[in-house]
């Protein structure tokens, strides 16, 4: 296992913070939040057909960089660094689905269009309450037609074409998990944008009635596959959630420099001092299991769901403590609109649900420990 | 001999009301009246629209307005802070001038107290106000002013001497707030209400007849005001009374409950909700979840002692006898409860946490208590702050070494509109 980054990483992280740093500033976060579409076209181009961060995992073979979950993993927390408003984690995820069922001609017909960002994909699994995995799909699928509702699918309100997982019957007649492709301007598919409570990531609800799909990847039994999938999503997040978290950590360390209060900085306060200190243990051991991972991840290590568990579980308690005590330490202007804490503090607090919240994992975690 | 004098209070009081109590009157009538006859503030002095009533037997004249539905004097906002301190510390022709139009619920007041550069200190206000030869003249910004923006009248606390110590230099004023030099900005939250304001003084004036106390003495007169503001909480809960009664003074009484109470909508959401717990984990069927339940009993574990805690220090206040220490520990246990309830919540809901407004909980109530608890440990004194008093004053542990001593103008401080000269 790789502690380190190498080089090219460490330079794709530094061209990552450079455009990043220009494209998504808190202003255009703002502005963007704002929008039903919720990111900037010409930003997405720059960033895939430009920079070919959208290509970043997908095989050269299908058009990509041939790069692994170790590369995407540092996109995804400089990202989260800057609350980037793009379809990317949508993206990503989709593309990570078609790799890990499609077949190799569905692979060269899909993937090329992901790998140049000119088509924007997202993966549709979670349903109304239930728990982050296949158990809770009702969605059906029959003669490759689907019915259901999915929700707080990413982007799927701009999505070119959406992964649908459903509820199916294998050949010989058993109840089974199937991937299913779906154009994203289907007839019979009503897409809604949801009210979040973090708007700089858009969650939508896709209603399916009679929708015509094509299955992917055959008709075996998928669900082992979607377990996969959305072990290297909850890693994906992970990663995404210690950008985010670092981001706080710096500000709080800045605003406790400069404030003051009784005559001194507030960060002169051994009260302020402990708490800033206790947040950068909580960001660096969350980053550490992030890292870990997404580079088990990079070479289909065997403990990879033990993995991906561990990271997310760790990753969402460490944002949200952090994102609460970056609050505390700016005082009442924390608390303001036009103070940026937050819309970091939503992020962590939606994301510390998303792919399943910290007691899913934690179960999921001793479970699969088990096995 | 306290029994004799209830009932005779009783009996008075019901006669009182009797012959003078009308449901059709006008609001500011009949407010008129109880400020005359005192029974409106019973407690204050005869002489300024009181009957010199004690505490004790307070609770009486309260139990006979509910009684009779009869409608009280004006008691919400920052009125009742404002004519406390005035009546400490303000002299007879500002009495004159205030008092009744408070009670009567005509003039509306805000607190101008805390600035963007001093929350926590409240003391390094660098608001300054200078006299001018005939009159103060006010520069500086003030925050989390709540109702400035219909408030007629302001408690200021600003700076009129800048070689003093900081908490010598503060003098405490009445500004009237329609005029050109006042400035008032809404201020949104986070969990997008604007239940506050920013308050902005350019050469805003105050006559020298509404200064409060001697110059210099600020600092003891808003601990007046402050005091008042943390008894408030209990002693000023609305009196009891039946519900959609009939008669034009409820009618306008309804309408200036629902002025002055709009920016407290979020206040129960900002404490966490706990009664909403039980319900949520019941209908989610979280309930059955091992680790939700763990969660929700330590979160009534919280919630519990938290209330009996303060139930002890009342109940010592009631007797007469000192507050232990459990009469400091509330606010800082109401954060812990705040803190506990958002995390459950969020375990109830699980995804729809993500989700607010019409698609959220409760149509959005469960999101806007995750995004207002953070409130909690901060206003009205942050959790660290409670913990300093607890320790220095209860514990009576060594304090901190102090760096805002000697000539203010000297101590570092953030920068800002005011400041020095
Ligand atoms: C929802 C809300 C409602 C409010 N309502 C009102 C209101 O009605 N009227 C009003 O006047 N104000 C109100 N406030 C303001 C509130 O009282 C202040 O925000 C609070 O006292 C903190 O001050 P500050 O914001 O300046 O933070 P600061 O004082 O700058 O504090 C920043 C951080 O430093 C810490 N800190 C400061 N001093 C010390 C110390 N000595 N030791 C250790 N740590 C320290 C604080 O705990 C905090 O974490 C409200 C605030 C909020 C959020």
């Amino acid at each position: 296992m790789q502690f380190t980054f190498n080089e090219e990483q460490d330079q794709l992280r530094a061209t990552a913070q450079k455009f990043l740093a220009d494209k998504s500033p808190t202003v255009e976060v703002r502005r963007l939040m704002e929008t039903h579409q919720g990111y900037d076209p010409i930003v997405w181009a720059q960033l895939s057909s430009e920079l070919g961060f959208t290509a970043t995992h997908i095989p050269e073979t299908y058009g990509g960089l041939g790069l692994s979950h170790a590369e995407l993993g540092i996109l995804f927390e400089e990202m989260g660094r800057t609350l980037l408003c793009a379809p990317f984690l949508a993206t990503a995820i989709a593309a990570t689905a078609i790799m890990n069922v499609g077949t190799e001609s569905e692979k060269s017909e899909l993937l090329p269009d992901i790998a140049t960002g000119a088509r924007i994909g997202t993966l549709a699994v979670f349903e109304t309450f239930g728990t982050w995995d296949a158990d809770s799909i009702e969605l059906t699928a029959k003669n490759d037609r689907l019915n259901g509702v999915k929700r707080y699918v990413l982007d799927g309100h701009i999505a070119d074409f959406i992964i649908v997982v459903a509820r199916t019957t294998t050949s010989d007649g058993i109840d089974s998990i199937g991937f299913f492709l779906v154009d994203g301007d289907a007839p019979g598919l009503n897409r809604r944008v949801l009210n979040t409570i973090d708007s700089t990531r858009k969650l939508t609800q896709l209603e399916f009635v009679d929708v015509a799909a094509r299955r992917l990847g055959g008709n075996d039994d998928q669900s082992a596959k979607l377990a996969d999938t959305l072990d290297l999503a909850a890693i994906a997040l992970a990663n995404e959630m210690v950008g985010g978290a670092q981001h706080l950590v710096d500000e709080t360390i800045k605003y406790a420099a400069e404030r003051i209060q009784f005559g001194r900085a507030i960060g002169s306060f051994q009260a302020i001092k402990h708490k800033c200190a206790d947040m950068l243990l909580d960001v660096e051991m969350a980053k550490s299991a992030a890292y870990y991972a997404a580079t088990a991840a990079a070479s289909s290590d065997p403990e990879l769901p033990v993995l991906a568990s561990l990271a997310k579980a760790a990753a969402s308690e460490a944002y949200m403590r952090i994102a609460a005590e970056c609050i505390q330490i700016h005082g009442g202007v924390g608390f303001t609109w036009d103070n940026d804490t937050h819309l970091w503090f939503k992020r962590a607090k939606s994301s510390e649900v998303f792919f399943g919240d910290p007691s899913y994992h934690k179960e999921q975690l001793v479970t699969r420990w088990r096995h | 001999m306290q029994s004799l004098d209830a009932e005779k209070l009783r009996n008075e009081l019901r006669l009182w009301l009797e012959s003078n109590w009308d449901p059709n009157a006008s609001l500011i009538e009949w407010r008129t009246k109880l400020a005359e006859s005192g029974w409106g503030m019973p407690t204050w002095p005869s002489q300024w629209f009181g009957k010199d009533l004690s505490l004790v037997l307070n609770p009486i004249v309260d139990e006979e307005f509910s009684r009779t539905n009869a409608v009280t004097v004006a008691r919400s906002g920052i009125r009742l802070l404002a004519a406390a301190t005035i009546l400490e510390h303000g002299d007879d022709s500002q009495k004159s001038r205030y008092l009744r139009r408070i009670l009567t619920g005509e003039d509306t007041w805000c607190q101008l107290f805390s600035e963007p550069g001093s929350g926590s200190d409240l003391a390094g206000a660098i608001t300054r106000a200078d006299f001018d030869g005939s009159q103060w003249i006010i520069n500086g910004q003030k925050v989390w002013t709540t109702s400035a923006h219909h408030a007629d009248y302001g408690l200021l606390l600003a700076r009129t001497d800048w070689e003093a110590p900081k908490h010598d230099g503060l003098s405490y004023f009445v500004i009237d707030m329609h005029q050109p030099g006042v400035n008032v900005h809404p201020l949104k939250q986070m969990n997008g209400h604007a239940s506050f304001n920013q308050v902005f003084f350019t050469d805003a004036v105050v006559a020298p007849e509404n200064q409060v106390d001697r110059i210099g003495n600020g600092w003891k007169v808003a601990m007046t005001t402050l005091m008042h503001e943390r008894r408030s909480a209990d002693a000023l809960r609305s009196v009891q009374r039946d519900r959609n009664l009939e008669g034009r003074i409820y009618d306008e009484e309804r309408e200036e409950t629902a002025t002055v109470m709009e920016p407290y909508k979020w206040y129960p959401q900002r404490a966490g909700r706990v009664d909403l717990v039980f319900e949520r984990a019941i209908e989610t069927g979280k309930i059955d979840d091992p680790v939700v339940r763990q969660a929700v009993a330590d979160l009534m574990i919280k919630a519990k002692t938290a209330e009996w805690t303060a139930r002890r220090a009342r109940a010592a206040q009631q007797q007469g006898r000192p507050q232990g220490p459990e009469g400091s520990l509330g606010k800082l246990a109401a954060s812990h409860v705040a803190r506990q309830a958002s995390k459950v919540h969020t375990m109830i809901s699980g995804s729809d946490s993500m989700l607010g407004d019409e698609d959220g909980p409760l149509a959005g109530l469960i999101a806007e208590i995750l995004i207002s608890v953070p409130a909690t440990s901060i206003a009205g004194g942050t959790d660290e702050i409670q913990r300093n008093i607890i320790a220095e004053r209860v514990l009576g542990m060594p304090k901190e070494p102090r760096m805002d001593t000697g000539p203010f103008r000297d101590v570092m401080k953030n920068p800002g509109p005011g400041g020095a000269p």
